[in-house]
């Protein structure tokens, strides 16, 4: 049994240890938001933020997790209201989506460390989040965009 | 057929079998994770249109969302001359039908770009038809003509001030008669369409709450992971399953003929025991194929035979049909004689294959994102062994399509094992399942032979084309043995006089499958790789030299001529060099410059230019997201894509040895709609076949080398 805090909310989860903490938000949590993509941390879509850093949830074993605080999309924020959240559909980012919960979480760890981010500091952050359908440019332009919304600038 | 690819023209025969009318569920299926679908109190007054008495408006989308925007563009249709905003509309996937078959494709089949071009009429029409009735309840309500009423903004108005919101109308409109003539609205005034909306599915892919099929919960519900014969094609000899069956929440492991699936009650806990399985493989016919036995045997083929003649059949334009290429070739002063390689490469959508089913005794439910209802039905159904019309598609949202989800070889192994447990279960492939296991776009063969004149005049051009059929394998009730293989090249739009297309059709042993774009993508990047040689051999610049061929075809010429201007051609930034193709296809008219330097031989691509005439657009915005998508995807397939056989087993397993391309790897997108009022076009498959023989084409502006395989990533540009 292992207990740790998801989204704010205490959880005590008996699982076997090497669950991966990404099967333990989806079918222990039915917290769906968060991805399935490689199982390997190679394409980011399983990203969560631990203790405030982003993550692959993919590969972090559930016995790791003992007293850690994790957020997922669904915790970002109530109402969608996350700058990053805010800047994805005012740009209609998203094409499938599938990938856009691990690429929100990624750029709201980016920005959180760094408000104002260069082109240079994206391509840093957001490498290892693939998107098949080519949403880059306009994940390019959000998180540029959240930046904005972040130091008040809510003027489109 | 000759304006129209002819593409996926498939289940005519097969959707006849499924029979019945329109099947129309009580409850609404939900688009879950998005705003629900009315459930009470509504009225339909179409195959697509559901009005609540709280004035909800719900649409069955008979398209599924891959990402491409149907869930916005299509309600857009309907909205427009329903006189509602667009925001008001509630989306729900319709369920099997006769009424959503799509009549491009023969069936209720999402793919060949052409969702919009196919509902344009269709759906405006059922639009106007709701409008026309809400409007006729409301005149016989208020006893006075329907003409002295007027509807706008969800609501019909009359004299003396009177109004009724559609909610409120919706009852007694859906039992008068559907008026047959419709008038359309004029382009002028269209409120939607050609306005850059939001689009529906957003909200939901922003907060976590958007489902896919691998987010599907059911009450009960069990989860499986699935081992797959590793030589495609093989099967399980023996399976020792007392290790797995040892593991926590193992419930059962069962043989398939899809392979055998582990059921547990977590995945993980089947994907543990899926690993812990000891299986006796029988690797079946394919145990020696490798790649370069494909390609052995695709040059055997193709020298060995001439080909069937494609200027017999009706898909070829007729002006192209006059003259004699091989005969034209022995004038020729100048003759070029090139073999293109284009290699299998996957789908890789980031949702890897999976379905949930739910198989009772006298029903089965199936919930899977899929591109093609029908025969997902027809799959549950003999897995079942329930007659079709007991067996519910619900379509989630798609996590990526390409057209790996116009298979449903995913979808039989979730229905037995639901079966066999009684219990609704969700099969999920891994990535290394679906890499492994993919119907990957086929290889092919292109040569081509083409001469010119002493003044650099195209005299002659001819492709000949070997590799396997996959509309033969997908839909063997079409007997067109052309069908998909000579895309785009049917309307070959330069000005040749002689001209000939020829296909050897050469299976592989391994099942191929329709990928984004299909043949377009090989037969433009030998098109416009040759029309590139040919105007290096007349000493002439690329774009003037197809500017030449294409002369009086004016819609060509403007978008040749419009990227010519914003891509600054001729006049790269220094140390970069420039290379352009073109195509129509999809009724559109496409062309792209692609800007890139090689220095110590590392390619680094620095912008895209690409301009397109795709007719009226629905919604602006998703045309402009769906080519910079196009272009994206094809990079990835033009840098790196390449599946690669041993032993009749494929060797990339996930995103490590099966590169595409990443965020910092993007080069810059210049993307350009020409305003038009045509006819709309297709958009989501037009952007990927000419980015790579732009790239190529450039590369050899910057080097002198001419590539004629891909992946570029497999040359060395030093």
């Amino acid at each position: 049994m292992v207990t740790l805090t998801v989204n704010g909310v205490t959880q005590s989860i008996d699982a076997d240890g090497d669950t991966p903490l990404l099967w333990v938000l989806r079918d222990h949590l039915k917290l769906t938001g968060t991805k399935y993509g490689c199982g390997m941390a190679l394409c980011g879509a399983c990203t969560v933020h631990l203790d405030g850093v982003a993550v692959r949830s993919c590969i972090l074993p559930l016995r790791s997790l003992q007293g850690k605080a994790v957020t997922t999309i669904e915790g970002l924020s109530r109402d969608r209201s996350h700058a990053a959240q805010r800047a994805w559909i005012e740009l209609d980012v998203p094409q499938c989506g599938y990938c856009q919960s691990g690429q929100i979480m990624a750029a709201a760890s980016l920005l959180q460390s760094n408000p104002s981010p260069s082109d240079a500091d994206i391509d840093a952050a957001l490498a290892g989040n693939i998107c098949r359908c080519g949403t880059y440019s306009r994940i390019r332009k959000a998180i540029h965009r959240a930046a904005e919304l972040l130091r008040g600038n809510t003027s489109p | 057929m000759s304006t129209l690819d002819p593409g996926r023209r498939v289940f005519l025969q097969r959707a006849a079998y499924f029979g019945g009318g329109l099947v129309l569920a009580t409850a609404l299926p939900a688009f879950r994770g998005g705003p629900r679908a009315a459930q009470v109190g509504s009225s339909q007054l179409n195959a697509w249109l559901l009005i609540g008495t709280d004035d909800s408006i719900s649409i069955l989308v008979d398209r599924s969302e891959m990402g491409q925007g149907v869930y916005t563009a299509l309600p857009a249709l309907i909205a427009e001359e329903l006189e509602v905003d667009l925001s008001r509309i509630r989306i729900a996937a319709a369920p099997v039908g006769d009424a959503y078959v799509n009549a491009l494709n023969g069936g209720q089949v999402t793919g060949t770009s052409n969702s919009v071009t196919e509902a344009w009429d269709k759906l405006r029409k059922a639009g106007a038809q709701a409008r026309m009735m809400l409007i006729a309840a409301a005149a016989q309500r208020w006893r006075i003509d329907a003409s002295a009423c007027g509807a706008e903004n969800g609501r019909v108005t009359g004299t003396q001030g009177r109004s009724a919101s559609y909610g409120q109308l919706a009852d007694a409109a859906a039992k008068l008669a559907v008026p047959k003539d419709v008038t359309l609205k004029d382009a002028k005034d269209f409120r939607l369409i050609g306005k850059p909306l939001p689009r529906l599915d957003t909200p939901g892919k922003v907060d976590g709450s958007a489902e896919f099929g691998l987010d599907v919960q059911l009450p009960g519900m069990l989860y499986a992971a699935i081992a797959m014969s590793p030589a495609l094609g093989g099967s399980a000899r023996s399976v020792d399953s007392t290790a797995a069956l040892a593991l926590p929440g193992v419930r059962r492991v069962l043989a398939t003929a899809s392979g055998v699936v582990v059921v547990a009650e977590h995945f993980w806990q089947a994907k543990k025991a899926r690993d812990a399985l000891r299986i006796e493989w029988q690797p079946g016919p394919n145990s020696g194929l490798d790649n370069a036995a494909i390609w052995s045997q695709l040059n055997q083929a193709a020298a060995a035979n001439p080909g069937v003649s494609a200027l017999g059949s009706d898909d070829v334009a007729a002006a192209l049909k006059g003259g004699n290429a091989l005969e034209a070739m022995k004038t020729a002063t100048k003759t070029l004689s090139a073999v293109y390689e284009l290699p299998l490469v996957a789908h890789a959508t980031m949702e890897p294959m999976n379905c949930t089913a739910d198989v009772k005794a006298d029903r089965c439910d199936v919930y899977l994102g899929t591109q093609v209802q029908q025969l997902t039905q027809a799959a549950a159904a003999g897995a079942a062994g329930l007659p079709p019309e007991r067996v519910n598609v619900h379509t989630t949202l798609l996590g990526g399509g390409f057209g790996r989800r116009l298979e449903v070889d995913f979808v039989p192994a979730a229905v037995e094992a639901s079966k066999a447990v009684g219990a609704p279960v969700k099969l999920i492939w891994t990535r290394e399942d679906d890499m492994t296991h993919d119907l990957y776009k086929p290889p092919a063969r292109e040569q081509v032979t083409a001469g010119l004149d002493e003044k650099g005049k195209l005299v002659a051009w001819a492709l000949h084309i070997t590799g396997p059929s996959i509309t033969a394998r997908f839909d063997p009730s079409n007997k067109d043995p052309f069908d998909s293989v000579i895309e785009y090249v049917q309307n070959f739009p330069y000005a040749v006089p002689n001209f000939d297309l020829r296909y050897v059709r050469h299976e592989i042993g391994i099942d191929v499958g329709y990928l984004r774009s299909v043949s377009h993508a090989p037969n433009c990047f030998a098109v416009e790789s040759s029309i590139d040689e040919l105007a290096a051999a007349a000493s002439k610049d690329p774009l003037q030299f197809r500017l030449e061929l294409l002369a009086g075809k004016l819609r060509h010429t403007k978008v040749l001529q419009v990227v010519a201007e914003r891509s600054n051609w001729g006049h790269p930034a220094a140390g970069r060099h420039q290379g352009l193709a073109f195509m129509e296809g999809y009724t559109a008219c496409i062309a792209q410059v692609a800007e890139i330097s090689v220095q110590d031989g590392r390619l680094k691509i620095h912008r895209i230019t690409c301009v397109i005439d795709c007719g009226q657009t629905v919604n602006p915005r998703i045309v402009e997201s769906q080519l910079e998508s196009g272009i994206v995807y094809g990079l990835s397939a033009a840098l790196w894509g390449d599946v690669t056989l041993q032993g009749g087993r494929v060797r990339q397993t996930n995103f490590n040895d099966y590169r595409v391309l990443r965020l910092n790897e993007l080069p810059e997108l210049d993307i350009h709609i020409i305003p038009s009022s045509g006819m709309p076009a297709g958009i989501g498959e037009t952007g990927v076949p000419p980015v790579a023989p732009a790239v190529c084409n450039a590369i050899f502006a910057a080097t002198g080398r001419r590539l004629r395989s891909l992946p570029i990533n497999a040359h060395k540009l030093a």
